[in-house]
């Protein structure tokens, strides 16, 4: 079977700077993961991130787009890049608070992860090869269909303080879900370019 | 105006943005483009503060990263409370390379709203009915008198829905209300000119956060101004976008009996600056 890992050109951002983007179900070591990034091993320098807290893929591009901009000009808060996109997804602006809410957790069982090809090194093929090796997971597109299956709206709504929006899924009416979703994916997007303003 | 313009340079991360954005406008403190947001599909605006070299750097800075903050905050919240205006897709306010020498610029990338100014439309709609309105039987007319009164109308409820989130625009024109070209278009009238479709507020480069029924009237009062002078055909009708304002929100009475006021007097209630 071919790699669900995707290549991910988000425009503006160098050609030469690609992310690498793959969405698990059902993962079963991650409590494993999450003790390599907490050791500090290398080879695990990813941005692991919680499925459930992710709204969208607008949502994830916006996090990896900040993190990727403030990398090129060299104001990264975080240790790198990756951990700096856990840390983008976050509205506020407290780096460990961001890696609870936002990152991996030993009980986490939907992840998505990123790898910014920061290095000539880091390619589809190495990439690929090595999660298929390190996560115990299924691989699943990565689409806004499969995250709203995986999506907290309640906690996300809780995050970003956001509370008096309309939740999408609150109303049967296919057209104000699809407006009540926009709404608050515009108010993640604005909250994530605002941080730190 | 010289034909070999050329515009500042783009800022990074835009250097690597393919195509290139375009540039549509330009005003005194920014450039407007049309480019792609972070989905390569979906197109998005982008404003661009470039830095000013005939001011200190420093002072430069500041200003540039206040202004551009400002109007990304006030559409952020707009858009949290549900008023229609672009969304904020990115920002960058920091410039690069450092203090000195550095670029100092800032950027804010915005939804792209598909449609046209309210200006063009009126201006349509009028240059139509002066060419033509001697054709129309009067229940013609009136039907024409109506949907230019039902847009004023709908003009008045967003900007009751903008004064009701704490937000004045401070630069109402016709050319900063779009209308958002709606899925299908049923009613064009004989005269071809659509008025249906959602309105947009644009351009908050001089908004700012205020429940001040002052602030308030003085918006509804620069719009007025606007469309007295720019569309004389409409100006009658401008009742019609009070009615629209009165009915959208509670605080709306007192703000319009303070429009009353700054009828009278003007925009400048003190007489210094």
């Amino acid at each position: 079977m071919a790699s669900r890992l995707e290549t991910l050109n988000v425009p503006h951002l160098p050609a030469a700077l690609p992310a690498y983007v793959v969405l698990y179900r059902d993962v079963q070591n991650s409590a494993f993961l999450r003790q390599q990034l907490l050791s500090g091993n290398k080879e695990y320098e990813y941005a692991f991130i919680d499925a459930s807290m992710v709204l969208s893929r607008a949502h994830a591009t916006a996090g990896i787009f900040r993190a990727v901009n403030d990398y090129m000009n060299e104001r990264l808060k975080s240790h790198n890049v990756h951990s700096e996109i856990v840390f983008a997804l976050n509205p506020a602006n407290n780096i460990a608070e961001s890696f609870r809410k936002f990152g991996i957790t030993d009980s986490t069982k939907d992840l998505l992860v990123v790898k910014v090809a920061v290095s000539p090194e880091i390619t589809h093929d190495s990439v690929a090869a090595h999660l298929e090796a390190s996560v115990q997971g299924k691989p699943v597109p990565f689409d806004d269909e499969t995250l709203s299956e995986i999506s907290d709206v309640t906690k996300i709504k809780k995050v970003f303080k956001l509370g008096a929006l309309p939740s999408p899924g609150d109303k049967t009416n296919g057209a104000q879900n699809i407006k009540a979703k926009r709404q608050l994916e515009l108010s993640l997007l604005s909250a994530i370019a605002l941080r730190g303003s | 105006m010289a034909d070999d313009y050329k515009p500042p340079a783009l800022p990074a991360p835009f250097t690597n943005t393919r195509p290139a954005p375009e540039l549509l406008t330009q005003g005194a403190e920014a450039h407007l483009y049309k480019t792609v947001s972070l989905d390569p599909s979906i197109p998005a605006a982008l404003k661009i503060r470039p830095f000013k070299p005939y001011r200190h750097p420093i002072l430069d800075r500041r200003l540039t990263r206040q202004r551009i903050i400002q109007e990304a905050r006030c559409l952020a919240k707009l858009v949290r409370e549900g008023v229609s205006v672009p969304g904020v897709l990115a920002l960058d306010w920091e410039g690069q390379g450092g203090d000195e020498g550095g670029w100092g610029g800032a950027w804010l990338m915005m939804e792209w709203i598909d449609g046209p100014v309210v200006r063009v439309v009126l201006e349509k709609w009028e240059a139509w009915m002066k060419k033509n309105a001697s054709s129309l039987d009067s229940a013609q007319l009136q039907h024409e008198e109506a949907r230019v009164k039902d847009l004023l109308r709908r003009i008045g409820k967003t900007l009751g829905a903008l004064h009701k989130a704490g937000v004045v625009h401070g630069d109402l024109t016709t050319s900063n209300l779009m209308l958002r070209t709606p899925p299908q278009v049923s009613d064009c009238g004989p005269t071809g000119v659509s008025m249906e479709g959602e309105i947009v507020l644009i351009d908050f480069g001089l908004a700012s956060q205020s429940m001040q029924d002052e602030d308030r009237a003085v918006d509804l009062y620069v719009l007025e101004r606007a469309i007295g002078s720019t569309h004389p055909r409409s100006e009658p009708l401008m009742e019609e976008m009070v009615h629209g304002y009165r009915e959208s929100h509670r605080g709306a009475t007192s703000t319009l009996k303070r429009l009353e006021d700054v009828r009278m007097r003007g925009r400048k209630r003190s007489m210094i600056g």
